[in-house]
């Protein structure tokens, strides 16, 4: 049994709305994004029921995956994408629902608009129609993706079932060595605790590495936290995250602002908070990690080789043996010097100012290489924005990458942007699956987005720390 | 009530394979849709294109009602388009050595049986069905058995999922809907719906 002191079970409790004998919980949702992939069939649903959405104002949607991060003109070239374009603008006017659309200004990832519209705060229960939703989780909150009839569920209740997880705390003690990131930090998680670790638990991210991170880099942990089977993963608020969003445009001012900061502030588990279960590592011990395979836990430190199949648990060869064909990569031959064909950055994990301001450094003073294409795709359109007042395109675009409108673009490849053949990409993104970038033998390498720069430049995975020319 | 699944009884379906997400078991490419229907044609689509000996290619196993799965079955993306894609193709019980969560949870929502066995009983299982093609597995959500020929495995579900598909109960949108009064009570003690001052 947990101690309520930790912050998922203190939130938790304050949105139970009945727990049924079975123990399902049914849980009050405080803030409910919506995509246009995983809504239509729901306002269908609420259609075939005569039903309205319950409470709109608790309700916020934009469009990512399918827009095309080129042409964006109107109707779409893909004729299904425009379909579901027309479907998401029709449902959010007929239900009352605010889109944040194509010429909003404020369209992006759903992951990337929420916290950056302050829609996204501690104490809150956040649900989408995708598994990163566990992003929002960076800011103390409980946040989980979901399928179609829950958002159905969420639309026309504002509530839905689920049974109260375990929580494992997470802690990871130390500094982060020079070349070494948020997105390493999680890819050595999974790759300890393995993709299915995380099942039947919440993971809190706790020690002086999280603490020690900006909100971004807290967000880009947390949502990776379903690639360990997690469903939700969080970070206690503190001063960062009262910072990060004062002065947003869904977060209140003045005194209600202050009340909110000092209640947001309550919720943080306290130094005697029990957990279900708690691993501990050192920061020290990671390095910059690639994954080398189609799981995000079957990734290696840029130094290290691939493992050998007979070095491995009996239970785990098949699909390493999968993994290593799929690739096309030797057991125990180096990650490094692996070529590529793609770079890109962008995606929910890895798209915002602080990812983009990196990867322009490295870049910077140097040519993508002639065998590769190179694309960078801001997480949304503030993000673009901003980037290009501090002229990180204008870097970009003189290395030979292309710099792209926002969306969600090459992480699922929904839209124009996808692998052609067995192209290998260095992504930025959080999922190595077979065929995840559009291509059914497509190959991705998952890095950090210093990483992807920097592989972008050499045509091969490259080790950040002995680039030439940065300073990591 | 007609919603009742207290068993499914069908031919099997082996893929002993883990950690297969649900990219593979439906492809991006066939999200582009307002609705779920048809999904049923491209369950596995890639992994099918690339391996002819693909269970899902093989005309022996087509009808087949029951897959038999390895661990950590369903992982990855939440697209609901997953399960839509498998019961649209035929499937009506997957019992695996474990499920991803939002995975299971979009299963329970369309009374899709997903039951989990452990890892000996569903190599055996899955053995069993490759060696005689059709063989007719029932699985029974009473009393927690899939059984199959001389084979019988002990099944495990989640007692809230088993006790709403064996009472019908899986309206889940229905059962929600029956708060409304308390949601509405419910709403004045969230601090962040009443100006930080509840």
């Amino acid at each position: 049994m947990s101690d309520r002191r930790n912050l998922f079970n203190k939130v938790w409790n304050l949105h139970d709305v009945r727990t049924l004998p079975n123990d399902q919980t049914q849980l009050f949702i405080g803030l409910h994004l919506i995509h246009e992939v995983t809504s239509p069939q729901a306002f269908e649903i609420l259609r075939d029921r005569n039903l309205k959405v319950a409470y709109p104002n608790q309700t916020v949607a934009t469009v990512d995956h399918i827009v095309p991060t080129s042409d964006q003109s109107r109707p779409f070239q893909d004729g299904l994408a425009e379909k579901m374009m027309s479907a998401i603008e029709r449902n959010c006017d007929e239900f009352g629902v605010k889109l944040l659309n194509l010429k909003d200004g404020r369209q992006g990832i759903v992951h990337v608009v929420g916290p950056e519209q302050g829609l996204t705060q501690p104490g809150m229960t956040i649900v989408c129609g995708d598994s990163h939703t566990s992003t929002h989780g960076a800011f103390g909150a409980i946040a989980i993706g979901i399928g179609t009839s829950n958002v159905a569920q969420v639309l026309a209740t504002q509530t839905m079932f689920l049974s109260r997880p375990k929580v494992r705390r997470v802690v990871v003690n130390g500094n982060l060595a020079p070349g070494v990131y948020a997105k390493d930090v999680i890819l050595y998680i999974i790759q300890k605790l393995g993709v299915q670790g995380g099942v039947g638990y919440a993971y809190e991210y706790a020690g002086t590495t999280f603490d020690a991170m900006s909100m971004e880099e807290r967000m880009t942990v947390c949502n990776m936290s379903i690639e360990g089977g997690a469903r939700c993963g969080y970070i206690n608020p503190d001063e960062k995250t009262v910072e990060y969003l004062r002065g947003r445009p869904s977060v209140p001012t003045g005194d209600e602002f202050e009340r909110a900061a000092a209640w947001w502030l309550t919720l943080a588990s306290g130094d005697d908070a029990e957990f279900d279960d708690q691993v501990v590592y050192n920061a020290a011990d990671i390095e910059p990690t690639v994954t080398w395979g189609i799981t995000p836990a079957q990734s290696v430190g840029v130094s290290q080789p691939l493992p050998n199949v007979a070095d491995c648990d009996a239970g785990e060869q098949t699909l390493i043996k999968e993994a290593l064909d799929f690739m096309g990569l030797a057991e125990g031959e180096p990650v490094k010097g692996t070529p590529i064909d793609v770079a890109f950055i962008g995606s929910c994990t890895n798209s915002r100012m602080s990812d983009l301001r990196e990867a322009a450094r490295i870049v910077e003073g140097h040519k993508v290489a002639d065998s590769v294409k190179a694309i960078v795709v801001p997480g949304s359109q503030l993000v673009r924005q901003q980037a290009m007042q501090e002229g990180l395109h204008e870097v970009f675009e003189t290395a030979g990458f292309e710099w792209r409108e926002a969306g969600c673009s090459m992480c699922l490849a929904m839209n124009p942007d996808k692998l052609q053949g067995r192209e290998v990409c260095a992504s930025s993104s959080n999922r190595n699956f077979k065929g995840r970038q559009g291509s059914p033998t497509g190959r991705t390498l998952l890095m950090s987005p210093a990483m992807v720069a920097a592989a972008a430049i050499e045509g091969r995975v490259a080790d950040i720390r002995e680039f030439a020319g940065a300073t990591v | 009530m007609t919603n009742e699944i207290k068993s499914v009884n069908g031919t099997g379906i082996p893929l002993m394979l883990d950690d297969i997400d649900t990219d593979r078991i439906i492809p991006a490419r066939y999200l582009r849709c307002v609705t779920f229907d048809g999904l049923g044609d491209y369950a596995f689509e890639d992994d099918r294109q690339q391996d002819p000996r693909h269970p899902f290619n093989q005309s022996e196993f087509r009808g087949a009602s029951v897959l038999v799965a390895g661990r950590n079955f369903g992982c990855g993306s939440s697209r609901e388009h997953a399960p839509q894609s498998l019961m649209r193709w035929g499937i009506k019980a997957v019992i695996a050595e474990s499920f991803a969560e939002i995975f299971f949870g979009n299963c329970c929502s369309l009374g899709v049986a997903a039951v989990t066995a452990s890892r000996d009983d569903l190599d055996r299982l899955a053995a069993a069905v490759e060696a005689a093609p059709p063989l007719n597995i029932v699985v029974c959500l009473e009393s927690l058995t899939a059984t199959a020929g001389d084979l019988s495995l002990s099944v495990e579900m989640p007692s809230s999922a088993r006790e709403a598909l064996v009472s019908g109960e899986w309206d889940y949108l229905g059962q929600l809907l029956s708060a409304s009064c308390a949601i509405r009570e419910h709403i004045t003690t969230v601090p962040y719906l009443n100006a930080f001052s509840a």
